[in-house]
């Protein structure tokens, strides 16, 4: 079964064309990586599973049940959670008060906080902080625990990476490995392909608003490379 | 002691209704990005409602203040958000503001059309029979330690829902980011709405408190409470604490003045214009902010004027003055005509708000100063004092632009209108003084001042149908020279710095001196429609010049169109022709007409590219049918003539005014849409999609690259990337 599914999906910027027609699963219990250039459509692609951005023509499906126009807090009740492009926190509010946010969810704090400080013990230390004053790793292991903390069906992860050091990207990603054996499905989008092939269970690239290929990490490699150059 | 111990008392409960209305102010600012101008307008309509309720009609103060407090005003707050607020997101602060602006001069009309002025309505204040508690050297009314209590109150509670409930927290959330907000699942509309009806509680019981102390007039008391925005800008519109510590600093010094300043003549006004005097130093020392690296993305456009096109509007600006000179009777035209050096005031705006993105509410104190040289140095009519005017008004604007140069958006919009402020209650209040001995300044002298009429080529021009005329010429030719300013490299760099600071600054473009000039030629125009209105008034007073007039000229011409000459004009026309003559054809509503300029500017958040660009897009087709522009011209020209002649009336000739290029632009439209199915027709091509749209508008076809390939000889090179 597919938690998530795009059928012949077409979005816009006014009269600009982002994605023409695409067609995308993300099976129940995945890591699903959404690669390609600068450009090709990736975030759009999570901003209209997460309801931000409205679908043109075509069909969002989670669950099976059909999700288009469906504004975001309410798929945000559903167990959808997107942690979006740079970082993705409240930087005036405090770690604690970030996490306080997640309750509009349906959880309760003492909840949110239990787990979102055992998979990052560091926030604990932190939660008076003001989130924006914290290193770019830490805001968004914040960012991540607030999104896990209310037990998402659904993770979108946009550009995990960005801005992070090699081996606070590799920490981060062994969790999302982690957190996807617990059976979350996810769909990670990311511009710098080799660290999330490692983890992701499908993969597929998207170049010019278009799938132009879906496979396993291992089909994909070798035409990556002439997705982004154009080759 | 006894003295400072009163006035200290004095003071601080002054400072606790700021307190109070500052933190609405700064709860809504805070919450969804909007300064609202009309926050003091809200806590004088509750004013005039409590007033209503319990003095008038004899309600007992609890039920007033639940129904006030609890229901009516947070039920407005709501109102504000859902119809108007909500739908100024991803328009610019100036929009923002005019939308605001236009708010406040609304909630002043529909207030003064409820209660009108003119009327006393005492209010006494809480507990007024009562003995006042004796603190020993000095006593405390019962209301002031009320009042006190109040702002205490609402400093901890605010504290403790911004901090420690969900919905506070929240309400900060949104202001980080209103997107992510809704990603956790809060529902961002309700914060806003929840925050309006917070903060708009918040003004009523300012409102309430403060009505006792003075007089309960709509415009004065709305205004006065502007007085609390200093306090607000203390605290940056973010941090509540600073704010209620730049209102104990405010009302004190207000307390104080009112105790110790020495009784002279020259300072009362000083007095009266202390919070805006305040409110000015307050602008000038806070942090300078840091340039805005990221582009402003908004909804407005303004299309580049072409040079034909405003030797057209020039021309048909000139005819239409030389038509109302000779169609008109004598008090028409006094009425009418102001309509020209008005829109000279307004076109002061286009370079200064519409391309450089500096927001300044002070332009009608350049005019007054434009006035003020008239009067003072053109004895007999000498046209040399035109160009004083311009010039004086020009060097007035630089050296306030100096100071307010380091402020931008709604900062800079406070800033100038605590210059108004200033100028207003204070400066041009003075009576005559002298600067160190050198030279006497005499403002207005009496409240009022004469101007004598232009005099040149040997005529005087002192009928009004020459002076139509003569503000017609003058509106076209500055209405030219901002065209070519926008044409020209001047232009190129203000729009550049009104998109982004931060890449002009690494461009290496000097940014102090590009708005120091901008800022100066606007107040130069300003001050030469002031010197031609005061021409057309005979006698000026500064009431002509004030706050609330600037403002309305502001919203105008932003409802007009803030980047364009035409928009100038819709400012004039909608203020000196349209209101007036709604009243004249409409008695029965003529009470209504004060709504009409709030109103306007109320919508604008629709559309923020102004009314001028929707009636340019309607007349579109005309501009390119010369036949029905030309069957159109002679139309007008013989209604024209046979209005000179007596055969109609004036009603007749301004519904033939109106209807004609409606049905001419009806013709238009018409005739073009059969051509262009004709041409589709003949080429058999239903597809006409010009080529730079094909891939915006539909997907590239075999054809479409086959095309492309032979205009630009490209056909043997292959197209790369996937189909």
């Amino acid at each position: 079964m597919n938690l998530l599914e795009f059928r012949n999906v077409r979005a816009a910027y006014d009269r600009i064309d982002v994605l023409f027609g695409i067609d995308l699963e993300v099976p129940a219990g995945s890591v699903v990586a959404l690669l390609g250039p600068n450009g090709a459509g990736k975030t759009t692609t999570l901003r209209v599973a997460a309801g931000l951005h409205p679908v043109l023509s075509g069909d969002v499906l989670v669950a099976g049940r059909r999700v288009n126009g469906t504004a975001p807090e309410e798929l945000a009740r559903r167990g959808i959670c997107l942690i979006p492009e740079g970082r993705g926190i409240f930087p005036n509010l405090s770690v604690r008060e970030n996490l306080r946010m997640m309750t509009y969810a349906g959880v309760t704090l003492s909840a949110v906080e239990a787990e979102a400080y055992e998979r990052f013990p560091r926030l604990k230390e932190r939660r008076r902080q003001l989130a924006g004053t914290m290193s770019g790793g830490e805001q968004q292991m914040l960012a991540m625990a607030r999104g896990l903390a209310t037990s998402p069906a659904l993770l979108l992860l946009d550009e995990l990476s960005m801005g992070l050091a090699p081996i606070i990207v590799e920490e981060l990603y062994s969790i999302v490995a982690q957190v996807a054996r617990e059976g979350v499905s996810i769909l990670v989008v990311e511009q710098f392909a080799s660290t999330v092939l490692g983890v992701a269970d499908l993969a597929a690239v998207l170049v010019h608003g278009r799938i132009a290929r879906v496979g396993t990490p291992a089909e994909l490699q070798d035409d990556l490379s002439k997705a982004y150059l154009g080759g | 002691m006894d003295k400072f111990l009163t006035f200290t008392i004095v003071g601080l409960s002054l400072a606790a209704i700021y307190a109070v209305i500052a933190s609405g102010l700064v709860l809504t600012f805070t919450t969804t990005g909007i300064f609202n101008f009309a926050h003091g307008a809200a806590g004088m309509l509750a004013a005039f409602t409590y007033w209503q309720l319990r003095f008038e009609w004899g309600w007992p103060v609890p039920v007033c203040l639940v129904l006030i407090l609890g229901v009516m005003a947070p039920l407005f707050g709501v109102l504000l958000e859902v119809v108007v607020m909500r739908g100024l997101r991803g328009t610019t602060d100036t929009v923002k503001l005019v939308v605001s602006i236009s708010l406040l001069l609304f909630m002043i009309g529909l207030a003064q059309l409820i209660w009108p002025p003119g009327v006393s309505r005492p209010m006494s204040k809480f507990f007024q029979t009562s003995t006042p508690i004796n603190l020993g050297p000095t006593t405390i009314t019962w209301h002031q330690a009320i009042t006190i209590m109040v702002a205490i109150v609402a400093a901890i509670g605010l504290r403790l829902v911004l901090t420690r409930f969900r919905f506070g927290i929240a309400m900060r959330a949104a202001v980080d980011d209103p997107s992510l907000s809704a990603l956790n699942g809060a529902r961002p509309n309700r914060i806003s709405m929840l925050a309006w009806a917070l903060g708009t509680a918040l003004a009523a019981l300012g409102g309430i408190l403060i009505a006792p102390n003075v007089t309960l007039d709509a415009p004065s008391l709305s205004l006065l409470i502007v007085s609390a925005y200093a306090a607000a800008i203390f605290g940056r519109l973010r941090s509540l604490p600073l704010t209620f510590l730049g209102a104990i600093v405010l009302g004190l010094t207000e307390g104080y003045l009112t105790g110790y300043l020495p009784q002279n003549q020259y300072l009362p006004g000083l007095r009266i214009a202390s919070p805006a005097l305040l409110l000015f130093l307050v602008l000038l020392v806070l942090p300078n902010p840091r340039l805005r690296g990221r582009m402003t993305r908004s909804r407005e456009f303004f299309p580049m004027p072409s040079i034909r096109g405003t030797l057209v509007f020039g021309g048909v600006v000139i005819v239409g003055g030389v038509v109302l000179a000779t169609t008109l009777s004598t008090p028409d035209q006094l009425t009418y005509g102001r309509l020209f050096p008005i829109g000279i005031i307004a076109l002061s705006l286009v370079p200064l708000v519409g391309f450089a993105g500096q927001i300044s509410l002070c332009q009608l104190s350049f005019a007054g100063i434009g006035g003020l040289v008239m009067a003072h140095l053109g004895h007999g009519g000498d046209p040399v004092a035109l160009i004083w005017a311009v010039l004086i008004s020009a060097a007035v604007g630089a050296l306030i632009a100096l100071p307010a140069l380091r402020l931008s958006g709604i900062y800079l919009a406070l800033g100038t209108a605590a210059f108004a402020t200033i100028l207003d209650r204070w400066i041009f209040t003075l009576p005559k003084f002298s600067v160190f001995g050198w030279f006497n300044v005499d403002l207005f002298t009496q409240g009022s001042i004469n101007v004598d009429p232009l005099t040149a080529f040997g005529k005087t021009f002192n009928s009004a149908a020459s002076q139509i005329v003569i503000g017609a010429i003058f509106f076209a030719l500055v209405a030219f020279l901002v065209v070519m300013i926008r044409r020209g490299r001047l232009g190129r760099r203000l729009i550049a710095m009104k998109d982004s600071e931060a890449a002009c600054a690494t461009l290496g473009m000097n940014l102090f001196g590009t708005k120091l000039l901008v800022f100066s030629i606007s107040a130069g125009i300003a001050g030469l429609g002031g010197a031609l209105y005061a021409m057309q008034l005979t006698s000026i007073q500064s009431g002509n010049f004030d706050l609330v007039n600037s403002l309305q000229v502001f919203a105008l011409s932003v409802v007009g169109g803030i980047g364009a000459v035409g928009g100038a004009l819709f400012a004039g026309i909608s203020l000196y022709v349209v209101l007036p003559v709604i009243g004249v054809l409409f008695p029965t509503v003529v009470r209504w007409v004060g709504l009409l300029p709030g109103a306007t500017g109320i919508g604008l958040g629709r559309d923020p590219n102004g009314a001028v660009s929707q009636m340019r897009d309607g007349f579109a087709p005309l501009a390119g049918s010369p036949s029905s522009l030309l069957v159109m011209t002679l139309t007008l020209a013989a209604l024209y003539g046979i209005r000179l002649i007596d055969a109609i009336d004036n009603w007749t000739f301004v519904g033939g005014l109106v209807i004609v290029p409606l049905v001419a632009s009806v013709i238009a439209t018409v005739s073009a849409a059969s051509k262009e199915r004709m041409l589709a027709q003949l080429e058999d091509a239903p597809d006409r999609t010009p080529m730079e749209w094909i891939g915006i508008d539909r997907p590239w076809t075999t054809e479409d690259l086959a095309t492309l390939d032979l205009a630009l000889g490209t056909s043997e090179l292959e197209l790369h990337g996937p189909a």
